[in-house]
């Protein structure tokens, strides 16, 4: 274990050609081949589902496994504002290479150029794949398709199906994963937990997951495993992230030998409504398609912050010079649709001055008054109707915002009982998605050989701070354009390898070694709850591994995680037993790997002295104010491994940047 | 904070093969809690009282997984229209009030415990025709086929059913209609979709009678309970479909 090979296995030649030189010289699996192999997908989010869907079209067999009773119910289904891709059908200047270029920038020069590139090359084949498979795209008046703007870009190439794009493209992958289940190609463990990965002769040859409704414990045996299983943003308890997502499987992974690359990277979303309580389960994003219309503020005085905290004024009380518009003000050139990690850290700033509008003092106004003004006189203007009076305006203009982000400004009631038509919409940053994850060579193959990762599983294409609407686009590049191909990398040299049997030694033992650790977490019998040391889990890590982060807080974050471990492993109480549908101990084992992956996200920001993306140390500020990264000495992937005897080690993947020039982000 | 006071009449069944009963309970509440967030207070107390906390799905709790469900005081996902049961909050109800919480209830979707049940039924409906067969790499320019925005906005409402099951809980037969034919309408309104239209339409339809789902009797409780107000319009569509395919189709 001691030497770890990190060989990205870039392939050679220039930028644009690599991909299709690559694709043309890979080693092939012939069809007659292809029947007698088979395939494990974890997950059944975009990358999972169309990897598992187009495994099965191209003849492998492939054995699907979710949490879920459906794989339909994946966290992908929640994402809300678009997909980019590099269609240029706005005719405004896009190409390949600004998709490339927006998203190295964006991530803060911290990934891959030959993957990324990748990235930007298979985001148009996306969007067609997902237009015949039925997906509905909003479309123009003449039928064409409809674009938008998110943040960090200057051209328009955001795809969208109104605020629900991640549901629509969702489910064109489990429709064509129901078609390949139909053949028999795919077959589908539903409500199936992957709580570890086997390896034989170092490479993964299947998992040991069980079946949650009857508490079995199963050994699934294949040639190799895929995990397309999320993010891990729950570590934070408060996050985006839907209640069942977890680290678990990729944890496992690392637990055998995997590596954890950039755990640390961590995006904080700009847009999400506000904490109101200690009983809150989970926090609730407002698209980032918002800050196309909405614009952000807090009020210039602090008597007036302090006054609607209290309740006695309004945000529409405040009058126009008495607000502040502190993004237009900080970044006159891409204004409210700067990147994530910059806007959120802005909120911050204007909260932590004392000018946060919410009674916890930790809000800010995303006020959509000028548009609707805006959208209203168009609107009057093409009916006909050059003096609109102030009423017919808004009336108009709330219609058009009503058209674009109807589901949105309903959620946003819904939840927090205000008109967002009428008041401005109260918000604030929370934890959205992570851009660490397994490490992954070009293949998106990890360092142990056969186990692969795709999507917000792994760390690849993101750096250290992702482009709105490109989570989507990644997903789906993985599954449907690159893991079919790089797959046979792997697989090419298994065509002689027989169907793997689930009864050799390594599975026994790894099936016993899960029934150990759950009857371990089961005895213990304490008298806490799993959800009350998770909750304590997530405000160490929101606390010391947050939005900004400090030397100091950080040994201290560790520290604590530690001790929360042993607390957890002496006073946990699961109730219930272990042979039936049991959701407590579901919970237990999961929060369980995220005290240990939340210590290791302490180290590696503890270990990168530089402010980069959403990583924002103290200690690396410029002047006024922005990140300083340190080019010189971080220019690497962090990928750690947990060693046999529980140390966290460092292994460096050096980054080579041989097509663009590493500069100082601006937005300015 | 937590100044509602509340009992609760909760299902609870420990297996489908189990008889169920009704428990009551009394939770403390605030009024800006979500429901589920207030089962999760329950939940909390009966775990430190060492007993059995109330197994209820959900997921992503801001109404798009479609994971959970529950029958709040007589109606799929509680009393407020076009809202599922994690978007219902407790400002919907008052201090004082009982609230009776049972599972769906439908012999398509059995329960497996307390408030879960299986519907695993949906998916063998998709599986059995809900779908275009492209697959990857078959595909022609995303603008190759333009789609008036109309039609497309229409194929969008019907694509916007998140596969939670109220429709068939709402309904005194237990039907499947809506669902089905929210598919069905989906792909059948787009012209990537026309190629396999008639057999879809047969396909689908007999996989729902398959699953044990009732007859459609147009009550439209369907309509009135779905979270995500997809319109029996669409039923009327399938019915007209099925009967157009049963003369042109071969099958």
């Amino acid at each position: 274990m001691s030497s770890i090979n990190l060989d990205s296995k870039t392939p050679q030649g220039e930028l644009a050609e690599k991909w299709t030189q690559y694709k043309g010289s890979m080693n092939l699996v012939a069809p007659n081949n292809k029947r007698r192999i088979d395939v494990i997908v974890v997950g059944t989010g975009l990358a999972g589902a169309s990897a598992a869907a187009t495994l099965g079209e191209l003849g492998y067999n492939v054995k699907v496994f979710t949490f879920h009773d459906s794989p339909r119910r994946a966290h992908s289904i929640a994402a809300q504002g678009g997909i980019n891709a590099a269609k240029n059908y706005q005719n405004d200047g896009d190409s390949v290479w600004r998709l490339f270029y927006d998203t190295i920038k964006g991530g803060d020069y911290r990934s891959r150029e030959a993957n990324v590139h990748r990235l930007a090359e298979a985001s148009r084949d996306i969007i067609d794949q997902c237009v015949a498979q039925g997906v509905p795209f909003a479309r123009e008046y003449g039928g064409l398709l409809a674009n938008r703007s998110f943040g960090g870009v200057q051209v328009s190439r955001t795809f969208y199906a109104r605020g629900q794009t991640g549901q629509q493209l969702l489910i064109g992958a489990y429709q064509a994963l129901a078609r390949q289940a139909n053949t028999g190609k795919c077959t589908i463990y539903n409500r199936h937990e992957m709580l570890d990965v086997v390896k034989i002769d170092g490479k993964a040859r299947g998992i040991i997951a069980r079946n949650l409704l009857t508490g079995e414990i199963e050994r699934h045996s294949a040639h190799c495993v895929v995990l397309a299983t999320g993010g891990y943003g729950n570590v934070f308890y408060l996050s985006t992230n839907a209640m069942g997502s977890n680290v678990s499987a990729g944890w496992r992974a690392v637990r055998k030998g995997a590596l954890m690359a950039n755990p640390c990277f961590t995006q904080i979303h700009p847009t999400c409504i506000p904490v109101s309580g200690d009983y809150q389960s989970k926090l609730t994003l407002m698209s980032e398609s918002l800050r196309n219309d909405g614009r952000v503020w807090v009020p210039k005085s602090k008597e007036d912050a302090e006054a609607i905290r209290k309740g006695t004024k309004k945000g529409n009380d405040i009058a126009e010079e008495d607000r502040d518009y502190y993004l237009e003000r900080r970044y006159p050139a891409f204004g409210n649709l700067v990147p994530r990690d910059v806007a959120s850290r802005a909120a911050k700033v204007a909260c932590d001055e004392g000018n946060g509008v919410a009674p916890t003092g930790l809000a800010v106004f995303l006020d959509f008054a000028s548009a609707i003004e805006r959208y209203g006189k168009a609107e009057a203007f093409s009916q006909g109707n050059a003096n609109p009076s102030a009423g017919q305006i808004r009336t108009l203009g709330e219609k058009v915002v009503e058209q674009k982000y109807g589901n949105l400004f309903e959620m946003y009631e819904k939840i927090t009982g205000e008109n967002p038509y009428k008041n401005p919409m109260k918000i604030y940053p929370a934890v959205h998605y992570t851009m660490g994850g397994l490490w992954v060579d070009y293949n998106l193959e990890t360092n142990v050989p056969g186990l692969f990762a795709l999507g917000e599983a792994n760390f690849s294409d993101h750096g250290a701070n992702r482009l709105g609407a490109s989570a989507l686009m990644q997903g789906l590049a993985d599954g449907y354009f690159v893991i079919p191909y790089t797959i046979g990398q792997f697989l090419s040299k298994e065509i002689r390898t027989p169907q793997i049997a689930n009864d050799s030694p390594e599975f026994m033992k790894a099936e016993q070694e899960v029934k150990e650790r759950l009857d371990k977490v089961m005895n213990i019998k304490g008298n806490q709850s799993v959800e009350s040391f998770h909750r304590r889990l997530g405000k160490i890590m929101w606390e010391y591994c947050g939005m900004s982060r400090n030397a100091e807080g950080l040994k201290k974050g560790q520290k604590m995680i530690q001790e929360l471990r042993k607390e957890f492993y002496s006073d946990v109480f699961v109730p219930g037993n272990k042979d039936e549908f049991n959701p407590e101990l579901e919970k237990a084992l999961r929060v369980a790997d995220f005290l240990e992956l939340g210590e290791v996200m302490m180290v590696d920001a503890l270990d990168r002295n530089e402010s980069c993306g959403g990583h924002f140390r103290e200690e690396y500020v410029t002047e006024d104010g922005e990140a300083k990264r340190n080019d010189a000495d971080y220019t690497y992937v962090s990928a750690w491994e947990w060693t046999d005897n529980d140390e966290i080690k460092l292994h460096k993947e050096e980054l080579k940047f041989e097509n663009v020039e590493l500069k100082t982000r601006s937005y300015k | 904070m937590n100044d509602m006071k509340l009992q609760l009449k909760i299902w609870r069944q420990r297996s489908a093969e189990e008889k169920g009963h009704f428990e009551t309970y009394s939770v403390q509440a605030s009024e800006h809690m979500s429901f589920l967030e207030m089962l999760d207070v329950l939940n909390e107390q009966l775990i430190g009282k060492k007993e059995e906390p109330v197994v209820f799905e959900h997921d992503c709790r801001e109404g798009i997984c479609g994971a959970c469900s529950m029958v709040i005081n007589g109606q799929p996902h509680g009393p407020n229209g076009g809202t599922t049961t994690c978007q219902l909050h407790m400002r919907s109800f008052k201090s004082g009030d009982t609230i009776t919480i049972e599972p769906f209830r439908a012999v398509g979707f059995p329960v497996i415990k307390d408030l879960a049940v299986d519907r695993s039924a949906f998916d063998r409906i998709i599986q059995s025709g809900g779908y275009i067969s492209v697959n990857t790499g078959q595909a022609p320019d995303g603008n190759s086929i333009p789609i008036e925005k109309g039609e497309a906005s229409k194929a969008f409402d019907a694509a916007a059913c998140i596969g939670c099951g109220a429709c068939v809980a709402a309904c005194p037969n237990g039907s499947a209609m809506l669902f089905t034919s929210a598919k069905v309408s989906h792909l059948g309104l787009l012209p990537q979709g026309q190629v396999e239209h008639e057999a879809r339409v047969q396909n689908m339809v007999a996989q729902m009678d398959k699953e044990g789902f009732g007859m459609c009797s147009n009550t439209g409780a369907c309509e009135a309970e779905c979270p995500k107000d997809i319109s029996i319009e669409n039923i009327a569509r399938l019915n007209r479909n099925y009967m157009a395919s049963m003369f042109s189709s071969d099958k």
